[in-house]
């Protein structure tokens, strides 16, 4: 009785967590130092999720989008608008590869935030961006 | 006896400099001695420059374009427009990913592919594409279009390992091209 007590919650938390995977520690780590120049609200993944759709600068005469390379599906593979280059998918649960480096994820997001949008990304952006992401 | 010494002298400065400034690749003695004549071009092997150029493009090898090419190529913020994309690369990173170019380039190299490129390239020249040297052009001036540029798979000469299977081991031969949606029979 007492071992059921116990295993009982757990299978159902199991249950009922399947998608939410645990952030990969080089996203917690990113997001507290963005949390500390980022003096607004708690990252949001829905906030991402309209980042990540958000119109871009124009780009020999098309207006760039996240979605521009990486596809529409998070979970499938997305391919380089100029290049044909296969990006792997984005979406954390798709490939769990992703997320895992810091170095990594600071450089993409200053390429692509240049890219895309024609300037950096602000820290809550970066912080909804990935929030989204890893959530996916 | 000083006649001999000072010929012996010159032989040893004329036989052994030239061959020793091909430094970081093989010793001389090894050159010399090795069956392999270093035919190709001197496969990637670094981690960094497999990993960073490898990101969006085949990792050429820096044996197809001479240091000062990769000097330009790599200098500092030259990546924020690498042709025409945002390549950027931390400080630390894009030094140690141009001491590679500068050792490996073609013309610190040894490998006879990479002796062909230099000297299809005069002095005078710095080349940004490696498409544009004229050994490579001349090596592919008879491949019809629709092979590369026309061809889905391919699309662009730029898009070395669409064909050449072994580029990872540096080898380019003729005998190594599988054309996409042509295959190994395109010299018919």
């Amino acid at each position: 009785m007492v071992r059921q007590t116990i295993i009982l919650p757990v299978l159902l938390a199991t249950a009922f967590n399947v998608t939410a995977a645990p952030k990969p520690e080089a996203v917690t780590t990113l997001q507290a130092q963005w949390a500390q120049s980022a003096t607004q609200q708690p990252f949001s993944a829905k906030r991402g999720a309209e980042l990540w759709r958000k119109d871009g600068i124009v780009q020999k005469g098309n207006v760039v989008r996240c979605t521009t390379c990486h596809g529409e599906d998070l979970s499938q593979q997305g391919k380089h608008a100029r290049s044909g280059k296969v990006i792997e998918p984005m979406a954390f649960s798709a490939n769990p590869d992703r997320f895992t480096q810091i170095k990594k994820i600071k450089k993409w997001l200053k390429r692509n935030c240049k890219w895309t949008w024609g300037r950096e990304c602000t820290a809550q952006e970066k912080g909804d961006l990935i929030e989204y992401l890893v959530s996916q | 006896m000083k006649r001999t010494l000072c010929t012996a002298a010159l032989a040893g400065v004329l036989g052994f400099s030239a061959p020793l400034t091909f430094a970081g690749e093989t010793s001389w003695l090894d050159w010399v001695i090795s069956f392999d004549r270093k035919k190709e071009v001197e496969p990637v092997t670094d981690a960094t420059w497999l990993e960073e150029c490898g990101a969006c493009h085949v990792a050429y090898p820096p044996g197809l374009l001479p240091a000062r090419s990769w000097e330009k190529l790599l200098a500092p913020s030259a990546l924020e427009d690498h042709f025409g994309e945002n390549a950027e690369l931390d400080n630390e990173t894009l030094n140690a990913i141009k001491a590679y170019a500068l050792a490996h380039a073609a013309d610190n190299s040894i490998y006879k592919r990479s002796r062909k490129v230099m000297a299809s390239i005069r002095p005078d020249e710095t080349p940004l594409r490696i498409t544009e040297t004229r050994y490579i052009r001349r090596k592919h001036s008879e491949i019809p279009e629709k092979y590369i540029k026309r061809n889905d798979k391919v699309g662009s000469l730029s898009n070395c390992d669409a064909c050449h299977s072994e580029i990872q081991n540096g080898t380019f031969d003729d005998d190594t091209v599988i054309i996409p949606g042509v295959g190994r029979d395109w010299e018919d």
